[in-house]
């Protein structure tokens, strides 16, 4: 604790603010050392040592200071940082509270902010006229790449992200309520005090560290005899010490989604200077809300007129914000422009704090007599019927130039701050983004809800009603119809007494007088991003007649604040110079999320390891043991190779495919998808299903499986052993697994629902320990139980239930080696002990360990397909040459129709083919495009491509399978392989590179 | 995130637990082998894709595996009912139409100007 003594900045004023002037906090800006007080926000801390300029702009680097006080903060985006790690670019020093220890630093310029180099963009403004990069950088082409683009992505964006991984983390919540209010304003309060007495679940939501709005910065007001703010604070705990209401501060509704469901986002140790570690930093809400009420308030408008954005510049209800909240004043001789009486109060609270007001400036020739009145008695001229139509300082605003607005003859005014109102713009953002149509309301020169498409109800300022009397009558109202929806019936409650409240009417939307039509000053429209008046008349006379379009080639609206303070002025410069009215124009379409998001609040947990599933099988630890190199197949890690000491991968998997063939190889196959097909209609359903007859296929015998879907091309295989007469074992690909089970269901559920059929899946019931090569009966004999394993009794492609190692097993004799196989299905709590023993025998006897990549080779080497690598969806069984699986007889099955289509038995069909490189050392890239004549001119007429490729050691040359058009006719031909650096010349072969007699697959 | 009525579980449930499956009430063809293949084409490739009322297929993926039927209005996103699979095709009611769908084309001021009296447009 410092003493009370700290100075928090010589702009503070004694006994003005909310907070505990002797709660001191110190902090850095560009370097500097400051102080502050517990609640400033970083805005109000920097005005408070009399810091206004804040950050350069976008794109001309102009000098910016804090323009408002709340979420809608154009200007003011600075780099918060704790550490190294937890840096934040572009965070709102308005929204930013100040904790001990934070590290602030401005953006956007170099080497200094007070001096920025990138400003000299700025006089040559006249060069960077709307669509600046789509009118210069059209050619040459070429530049694009090596030239404009990296100059210009270097140069655009605003902030640094940090390098380092961010150390924080992130929570999720999903929450349900009978009434979610949004806004903790005075219509919010006051909803939300009404619908708790319902009993029903209550949230209340503000984006703000406290409750109360508008009324805290409001030094008039009295709401039932009390000070707006003491009102506010009693609400407040009031609502807090109900069990039925959760109360969400420092909290923004940032998304609004079908149904009622919202997404908040919960700050909820950005404030804090030593948060506990176990806290999140954020909390992401997703509420489902049976009612909605949304009081999200209003946004106050600046005023365009030519250099309108210097340092010293803001908003009048900022000011009264930093005055009433944290007893800050923004200048010591302060002059006010204005089109809204609210600025009138504004001037009056700093006039009564001790503070000069030079003038009050207002647009329109008649103003209420009450507020002239107070402003003579205040001694403070007024000029009714003007206009500023300049201004000048460098980093600060050090002069103002008046004008009548019908007239002319100009006066220059020192002043060391100008505030300015427009009038206020109603929050409609979450009410459009429930999908709520708006409609203009000419009386206040807004857009206000009009047609509602969700359960949900604006009020307050959001609704147009800014009258503080009014507008808590309506959330009360609000409150019964939401609560009645609910099934509660309450009483209609007393209106609350409102004294003194301040008049929110007048307003000017576009460009007030010295900004246009013709002329060349920059009038800022929107701050952010550096669009002007003059902007959005150039896109318009340059044919851009949408105002989507408009918002997209100036730019307008498209920065981080989307435009929230904005959009209107940038509408009625269209409207304006398209000759139209505003609500002919129209306004553009509000999208989540409101204030931006961090990527770690929407993450939450979901990253690193946690970011999705791994799938490891039974015997993932072993092979780990073992130093297989994993890969990832979906969501499976697969031994990939396992590399003995000084190989590398070429080497391992040369070793592997060579030891298979040779003695024996085992093999990790349990991510293989597997489904029971259960039922007296399981025959009939896989008939159905695959394209192959299953009528004949006897118990204890497999089959090799195709499935179609109904357009005829190759969806799966897979190899399908019959268990009983109504059981079978069928496999899937390792990804296929989950679609060809909702294939299944999809049709048993809906095209045959009265067929007697169970699908179960049992991928993850089964280990698959597969063991190939000419010694592998010799390796399991000894370790199973009940089956005879000798070649006649056990022939290829059949199955038998019996025992390895004490554990039963449905054991199948199959292989996609070539070679005598067995694949040994056992519990999976079973695999990894079965697999050591037959390891312990195996490895004595030569046998290595084989990995995917051995696998591939080995099967291609067979010409064996693999869907999803040799298919792609437009293949059939006939161009992969299996159209043998498809039984000619049947009268139906999925894809019978499809296959048959012109197209599909037509000429020029891509069939699969086997390829050897004529430089039998040349392995072809897979994927790559096939030609036939390589010298004809680009581009080439292109064949078919490359889809396995592998080199052999087993037969000491490269091999590949490849879709070639009409490749089942053109064995023997050459065709090319044209790569960047060289082409390659092959020759059309069988697929079938390795034993095409098939001799050792029974041996 | 809708919420979607699964008509076997009989609750509303969001939906991530569900997946879309494409229209509804297509049947397949029991005379697939002899379809001509402009049937063919009617029964695999065309859908009505309908800006407005849609009857649609849902699996309760993550819950209790069913599918089942829906019909939803395809700009409001709003559920007139959802139906077991094989159940007829509801008859709606107008007010039933009427209470999911969106306002009139005309009526709203933020309509952009450029789509006023077409059908669609861009609106991103």
């Amino acid at each position: 604790m410092t003493t009370p003594k700290t100075n928090t900045g010589a702009n503070r004023v004694a006994g003005k603010g909310r907070l505990s002037p002797s709660r001191t906090v110190s902090f850095t800006f560009d370097g500097k050392r400051l102080n502050a007080i517990e609640g400033d926000t970083l805005a109000s801390a920097l005005l408070a040592n009399g810091i206004h300029l804040a950050g350069r702009s976008f794109k001309y680097h102009r000098p910016r200071g804090i323009l408002a006080a709340g979420a809608e903060e154009p200007n003011a985006l600075i780099e918060i940082s704790r550490d190294n790690a937890r840096r934040q670019p572009n965070v709102r020093a308005t929204v930013q509270e100040v904790f001990d220890g934070m590290i602030a630093k401005s953006q956007n310029r170099f080497p200094s902010l007070e001096f920025d180099v990138g400003a000299v963009n700025d006089g040559l403004g006249r060069f960077f006229p709307a669509g600046f990069y789509y009118k210069t950088f059209m050619w040459p082409q070429k530049a694009w790449d090596k030239l404009y683009e990296p100059v210009i992505r270097n140069a655009a964006g605003l902030g640094e992200a940090p390098t380092e991984a961010d150390p924080d983390h992130y929570a999720n919540r999903y929450e349900h309520c009978e009434v979610l209010v949004i806004g903790g304003g005075p219509a919010g309060l006051a909803a939300a005090l009404t619908a708790a007495q319902s009993g029903k679940r209550v949230m209340l939501v503000d984006e703000n560290a406290e409750f109360g709005g508008s009324l805290l910065a409001d030094a008039e007001s009295t709401i039932d005899n009390q000070p707006a703010s003491q009102w506010a604070d009693a609400a407040y705990r009031t609502l807090s010490s109900l069990e039925n209401v959760t109360l969400l501060n420092r909290t923004t509704a940032f998304g609004y989604y079908s149904q009622n469901m919202v997404t908040l986002v919960q700050r909820v140790t950005e404030h804090m200077a030593r948060p506990d570690p176990d806290l999140p930093r954020e909390r992401l809400w997703q509420v489902r809300a049976q009612q909605v009420i949304l009081a999200t308030g209003s946004i106050e408008r600046h005023l365009v007129f030519p250099d309108n954005d210097r340092p010293g510049i803001m908003m009048a209800s900022a000011a009264q914000v930093y005055l009433n909240r944290y007893g800050v004043i923004p200048g010591s001789n302060v002059a006010v422009y204005t089109a809204c009486d609210s600025a009138w109060q504004a001037a009056f609270d700093l006039k009564e704090a001790g503070v000069n007001i030079p003038v009050i400036i207002d647009l329109r020739e008649g103003v209420d007599a009450a507020l002239l009145e107070r402003a003579t008695k205040l001694g403070i001229k007024v000029k009714t019927g003007h206009a500023v139509t300049g201004t000048s300082g460098r980093l600060r605003v050090r002069s103002i130039k008046i004008e009548p607005v019908n007239g002319t003859g100009a006066h220059e005014i020192a002043v060391d701050c100008l505030l300015m109102s427009g009038g206020w713009t109603p929050s409609v953002h979450l009410f459009s983004q429930s999908r709520g149509r708006v409609a203009f309301d000419e009386k206040t020169g807004a857009f206000l809800p009009d047609i509602y498409m969700d359960e949900c109800e604006s009020i307050g300022a959001c609704n147009g009603t800014f009258d503080l009397g009014e507008l808590l009558v309506e959330a009360q109202a609000a409150a019964v119809n939401a609560v009645a929806s609910c099934g509660v019936k309450l009483r209609k409650p007393k209106a609350p007494k409102v004294e003194n409240a301040p008049s929110m009417s007048g307003f000017h939307i576009g460009a007030a007088k010295g900004a246009g039509p013709d002329d060349f000053t920059k009038a800022f429209i929107d701050f952010q991003n550096d669009v002007t008046a003059k902007d959005i008349r150039l896109a318009v006379r340059e044919g851009f007649h949408s105002i989507e379009h408009v918002k997209r080639y100036t730019t307008t609206g498209m920065a981080t604040d989307q435009g929230k303070m904005s959009n209107m002025h940038g509408l009625a410069i269209a409207a304006d110079t398209l000759g139209k009215s505003i609500p002919e124009v129209g306004l553009t379409t509000f999208r989540a999320p409101f204030t931006p998001v961090t990527f770690g609040a929407l993450i939450g947990h979901a990253r690193g390891e946690l970011f999705d599933v791994t799938r490891r099988t039974p015997m993932h630890g072993w092979a780990e043991e073992n130093g297989a190199v994993f890969e990832d197949v979906g969501n499976w890690k697969r031994a990939w190779y396992y590399p003995q000491t000084g190989e590398d991968m070429a080497a391992a998997v040369a070793r592997e495919c060579k030891t298979t063939r040779e003695i024996a190889g085992i093999f990790d196959a349990s991510t293989l998808g597997k489904i029971e097909v259960v039922g007296p209609d399981a025959v009939k359903f896989m008939n159905m299903m695959y394209t192959n007859p299953w009528d004949k296929l006897a118990v204890g015998r497999c089959r090799y499986g195709i499935m179609c879907r109904e357009d005829g091309f190759i969806y799966d295989d897979g190899v399908v052993a019959r268990l009983a007469e109504d059981r079978f074992h069928v496999t899937t690909t390792t990804g296929g697994a989950p679609r060809v089970l909702n294939m299944m269901e999809d049709y048993l559920q809906t095209e045959f629902p009265d067929w007697k059929v169970w699908l179960t899946s049992t991928s993850e019931q089964w280990a698959v320990i597969a063991v190939n090569g000419p010694k592998a009966r010799e390796i399991i004999e000894p370790l199973v139980e009940g089956i005879d394993l000798a070649n006649e009794a056990k022939p290829h492609m059949s199955v038998s239930h019996g025992k390895i190692c004490g554990v039963e097993t449905r054991l199948m004799r199959i292989s996609f080696t070539g070679e005598t196989g067995f694949e040994i299905n056992v519990p999976a709590d079973y695999g990894r002990s079965v697999w050591e023993a037959i390891w312990e025998r195996g490895s004595k006897l030569g046998m290595c360990a084989y990995g995917t990549e051995t696998m591939h080779v080995l099967r291609a080497e067979k010409g064996y397909i693999i869907v999803g690598q040799d298919t792609d969806g437009t293949v059939s069984p006939k161009d992969a040459g299996v159209a043998w699986a498809v039984g000619k007889k049947k009268t139906d099955f999925v894809g019978i129709k499809g296959m048959q289509r012109p197209d599909l038995i037509g000429p020029n069909r891509r069939e699969l083919v086997g390829l050897k490189t004529l430089d039998p050392k040349v392995v072809l890239e897979e994927g790559a495009q096939i030609v036939d004549n390589p010298n004809h001119p680009v581009p080439m007429p292109m064949i078919g491509h490359v889809t396995s490729s592998y080199w052999s050691e087993n037969l000491g040359h490269s091999i590949a399978l490849a879709l070639v058009e009409n490749g089942h006719g053109r064995t023997g031909e050459k065709i090319f392989i044209p790569m960047p650096d060289e082409t390659i010349a092959a020759e059309i072969c069988s697929p079938i590179f390795f034993d095409p007699e098939g001799g050792r697959i029974n041996g | 995130m809708l919420l979607i009525h699964c008509p076997y579980c009989e609750e509303d449930r969001p939906e991530l637990e569900f997946h879309g499956e494409g229209e509804a009430h297509i049947e397949r063809p029991s005379n697939m082998a002899e379809l001509s293949n402009e049937d063919f084409e009617k029964f695999f490739f065309i859908r009505e894709n309908q800006k407005g009322i849609v009857f649609e297929r849902w699996r309760h993926l993550h819950g209790c595996g069913r599918f089942f039927n829906a019909v939803r209005h395809s700009v409001s996103d709003k559920f007139i009912a959802t139906y077991k699979a094989g159940e007829k095709k509801p008859k709606l009611k107008k007010a039933e139409i009427d209470r999911v769908a969106p306002p009139a084309k005309n009526t709203p001021a933020n309509e952009p100007v450029w789509t006023v009296g077409k059908e669609d447009g861009d609106r991103s």
